[in-house]
């Protein structure tokens, strides 16, 4: 007797709502009617046997080992070519003029706003920043396609998803600026945005720990959808890149998600490097894509400098992951991270100048819809400089305001952690400030909102009851 | 039969974690191998009777005599129940008031390997409680997600020893959750993690773990360790209705071992406050969980022995703690012992050693003595020796009055 046959008959025993009396022998209760048993038995020449772990599978004599790297790796689904030019002109784009011109400017600006922003920081402006060249069409395709109620989840390269859920340059400069009008009210290191009004949470540096969040968070919509019949339903969207895709957290999540049929789209932006590591020291399978049968996941590939293909994809997957109270979707989107992986990294220890190079000049997102626009009578050179000029201007002028902004007050240094200040916060707070009181020129205290009154002010709080 | 032979018996509950040998149902079993157990004719050792311990409320009137109950639970009738029934009428309660509640975890929906979620799954539907693939990570990844879009997950782990893999998921996200969401004001209060912990006398390296003070270290969090079916009640109806992630550390011994009239209705005890359980004059000792029951029994054979009076303190919310409870008697006593089953170094006992020396140094009049687990980990042999037992806090006693 095998220890599988053993747990087998336990999880039957448990199955039937038998319990153990203490004499050892076993008394029938209730079955709740959730409980299933599932028969393992079966006929001598039937085809399939019921295995509880693979209930459809067809006996072979066929002794055949599926061999992952002799089949064909998944196709690219693409609108455009990299030409600009509609493959499927029957279909189109299902995207309107002003959409397109929209989504363009929108590509643009972050483009802009990522260049200054990494000057900034090699002028010892900002401490850090990661920019989104390459990935543009990914993040503010996808956004593009889903409802502002939709909530979303990001890792780290997804300004996009920010800026065309209408995040403003103000907001973004002050949390870049960590100053006292930082929705993180100065807690988090540049780049990482939150937004409440927009429905996507604050990122945090962990990898890959927002794909279960969204997993449970999708689950909790399910539910609220439930609820609310008469209010459009919500899924959330998770963003993550193909090296978060190896932390356990990822299958965890998209495991738990299948389990619990969520409605969640988990989009991996696939752009070839985790820092230095390349793809192929990152994966052996045909890249995250083939990750999603594993799961019962319904998957598709997509090219993400085609940003029709990006929004087309987006769209279907939030119908799919609504459909029948909700289903998990996974979409790999393929890009090449032309930028280096944050400031605080020189790729060109680990790639050719001249790789980068050539996919800037041979494929990117900005440059193909910008095809298509010319194609189609919508742009020119002229407007590309008008819109060049005045996005620059604007980006610098939110920049410089944000700059002079006072830092948060130092309250914020302790407020939040719980709902309310602990007693030993209270005492940690007397202390600092008993430092700071003595040793005045030891500290700057002046720059933060509010000097070293803010401690005060925490001091002063009453516990609520 | 699934398991006629021991060694069959013995294999398949190791391998067969939701069978669980630890099933206290499945003790007599268990009784058959006694792999650390005292010597016979002990006279400490083994001295703690659950039937007439003092820290149960063995009558009505004992429970409804606690002044930190509302007076029309005072009122109401109790039922004597154990501690696994306790969290199950909790966890009961929370679904049937609150649609936000969720319940699951591995295996909790036939209900669970310790039986704390009986029948919840027949009775409110496997869209609110149900089995989630095994994955620590995922299901408290999956918790915390729910809680911060507006639910009240209520998250199982099997054991406290398998935990870890969800470890990053509670320091880095669940305690950082509402700090690094700033203004936007998104936090994952309403996540309760449960989990079962301590020793049995059985569990070896990984069924014996208490390691709270490895989230002790973490601020956001608030950590429960509950001491009997009254106080499970209570804390678990607190902790889900809290506005900060709890860890709820159930001692796993006491699911059955611990029997009380508990109130039959619902009612909330406060997260930040430690009790007294016995007041005395010479010295104070500070424990949670099980040991509880070991520093009472230690204490009943002190006090007869050496004629002196000792204070026990049961902290409850292991972080954060209460400190001015636990000062006030320390300033009275002038000794201090904490007492806890995990290992010593860097363990709660040196935080709450360390807090008294800073805030009563000069009413100490010995030492604040630790009586806990010693450096090494729990083999299953060795079990009696290292987890803190009745001769142990006794010594403790003896030690710190003659000092």
């Amino acid at each position: 007797m095998s220890f599988r046959y053993t747990s087998r008959i336990l999880r039957l025993q448990r199955g039937l709502g038998v319990q153990t009396s203490r004499n050892g022998c076993r008394v029938a209760t209730n079955a709740p009617v959730w409980q299933h048993c599932r028969a393992v038995a079966s006929t001598a020449n039937a085809e399939k046997v019921l295995f509880p772990g693979a209930l459809n599978s067809e006996f072979t004599s066929t002794l055949d080992f599926l061999q992952p790297s002799q089949t064909q790796a998944i196709s690219t689904y693409r609108v455009m070519n990299q030409y600009g030019e509609i493959i499927d002109k029957d279909i189109g784009v299902e995207t309107t003029d002003e959409e397109a011109l929209d989504l363009y400017k929108n590509m643009v600006k972050l483009s802009i706003m990522d260049l200054l922003m990494f000057e900034a920081q090699r002028q010892g402006r900002l401490s850090f920043y990661m920019v989104s060249a390459g990935e543009e069409g990914i993040a503010i395709g996808s956004a593009s396609a889903l409802s502002p109620a939709d909530v979303i989840f990001c890792q780290y390269r997804e300004t996009g998803v920010y800026m065309q859920r209408g995040f403003t340059l103000s907001q973004f400069m002050n949390q870049l600026f960590a100053n006292a009008k930082d929705h993180g009210l100065g807690r988090n290191m540049p780049v990482h945005y939150g937004s409440k009004e927009l429905n996507i949470h604050t990122i945090s540096s962990t990898l890959a720990t927002q794909i279960p969040h969204a997993a449970g968070a999708a689950y909790a919509l399910k539910m609220q959808n439930m609820w609310s019949p008469e209010t459009e339903p919500r899924i959330a969207v998770c963003y993550f890149g193909e090296g978060a895709a190896s932390e356990g957290d990822f299958h965890a999540a998209l495991n738990i998600a299948a389990t619990r049929q969520v409605p969640c789209i988990f989009i991996c932006r696939n752009n070839g490097y985790a820092i230095s590591t390349p793809t192929s020291d990152q994966y052996r399978g045909d890249g995250i894509a083939s990750r999603g049968a594993g799961y019962g996941i319904a998957t598709l590939r997509v090219d993400g400098n085609d940003i029709f293909a990006v929004r087309r994809a987006t769209k279907e997957a939030r119908r799919l992951a609504l459909h029948d109270g909700g289903r998990p979707v996974l979409i790999e989107m393929m890009a090449y991270r032309v930028g280096h992986h944050s400031t605080s990294d020189d790729s060109f220890a680990y790639r050719q100048r001249v790789e980068v190079e050539d996919w800037k000049r041979r494929d990117n997102p900005i440059t193909r819809l910008r095809k298509w626009l010319e194609d189609n009578a919508l742009w020119d050179e002229d407007k590309e400089k008008a819109l060049r000029s005045v996005t620059r201007k604007e980006v610098l002028r939110a920049f410089e305001i944000a700059e002079k902004e006072k830092k948060p007050s130092i309250k914020n240094a302790f407020e939040g952690v719980w709902e309310e200040l602990t007693e030993e916060q209270k005492m940690h707070v007397e202390e600092l400030k008993d430092i700071l009181t003595r040793y005045p020129k030891e500290y700057d205290v002046e720059q933060y909102e509010g000097g070293i009154s803010g401690l005060d002010e925490l001091l002063a709080q009453k516990k609520q009851t | 039969m699934a398991s006629k032979t021991p060694s069959m018996r013995v294999l398949s509950r190791y391998l067969l974690r939701p069978q669980a040998s630890l099933h206290p149902r499945c003790q007599h079993r268990a009784q058959s191998k006694q792999y650390s157990a005292g010597a016979a004719g002990a006279r400490l050792n083994g001295t703690v009777e659950y039937d007439t311990i003092p820290i149960l409320h063995h009558t009505a009137k004992s429970t409804l005599s606690n002044p930190e109950l509302p007076a029309d639970i005072r009122k109401g009738q109790t039922k004597r129940i154990n501690l696994y029934t306790a969290v199950n009428e909790a966890l009961r309660y929370a679904l049937q008031t609150d649609e936000r509640v969720l319940v699951f975890g591995e295996d909790i929906q036939f209900g669970g390997v310790f039986r704390c979620t009986m029948n919840l799954a027949a009775d409110f539907g496997t869209e609110r409680v149900f089995n989630t693939p095994l994955s620590e990570q995922g299901l408290v990844g999956f918790a915390i997600g729910a809680a911060a879009e507006g639910m009240k997950p209520v998250a199982e782990v099997q054991f406290a020893d398998y935990v870890f893999p969800a470890f990053d998921q509670i320091h880095n996200e669940a305690a950082k959750y509402r700090y690094r969401s700033g203004s936007t004001g998104v936090h994952c209060g309403g996540l309760v993690i449960r989990m079962p912990t301590g020793s049995v006398g059985h569990g070896a390296l990984y069924h014996t773990q208490s390691p709270e003070a490895l989230f002790t270290h973490t601020p956001g969090l608030r950590v429960v360790i509950p001491r009997s079916p009254v106080q499970a009640k209570g804390l678990l109806l607190s902790a889900i209705r809290s506005q900060d992630p709890v860890l709820f550390m159930e001692p796993k011994i006491l699911y059955r071992a611990a029997v009380e009239h508990v109130p039959v209705d619902a009612f909330y005890l406060p997260l930040d406050k430690a009790e007294v359980l016995k007041p005395g004059k010479d010295v104070t000792i500070v424990s949670y969980g099980t040991p509880l029951y070991t520093c009472s029994a230690a204490i009943a054979a002190a006090e007869r022995d050496f004629g002196c009076s000792v204070e026990l303190i049961d902290l409850r919310t292991i972080y954060p703690w209460d400190r001015e409870t636990v000062l006030e008697s320390v300033k009275k006593t002038g000794r201090a012992i904490v007492v806890h089953e995990s290992m010593m170094n860097a363990g709660v006992g040196a935080e709450v050693a360390a807090t008294i020396q800073e805030r009563a140094f000069l009413r100490l009049e010995a030492p604040v003595k630790r009586v806990t687990g010693w450096a090494t980990h729990t083999g299953l042999m060795y079990e009696q020796f290292i987890i803190p037992d009745v001769t142990r806090v006794y010594d403790a006693i003896k030690k710190t009055i003659d000092y």
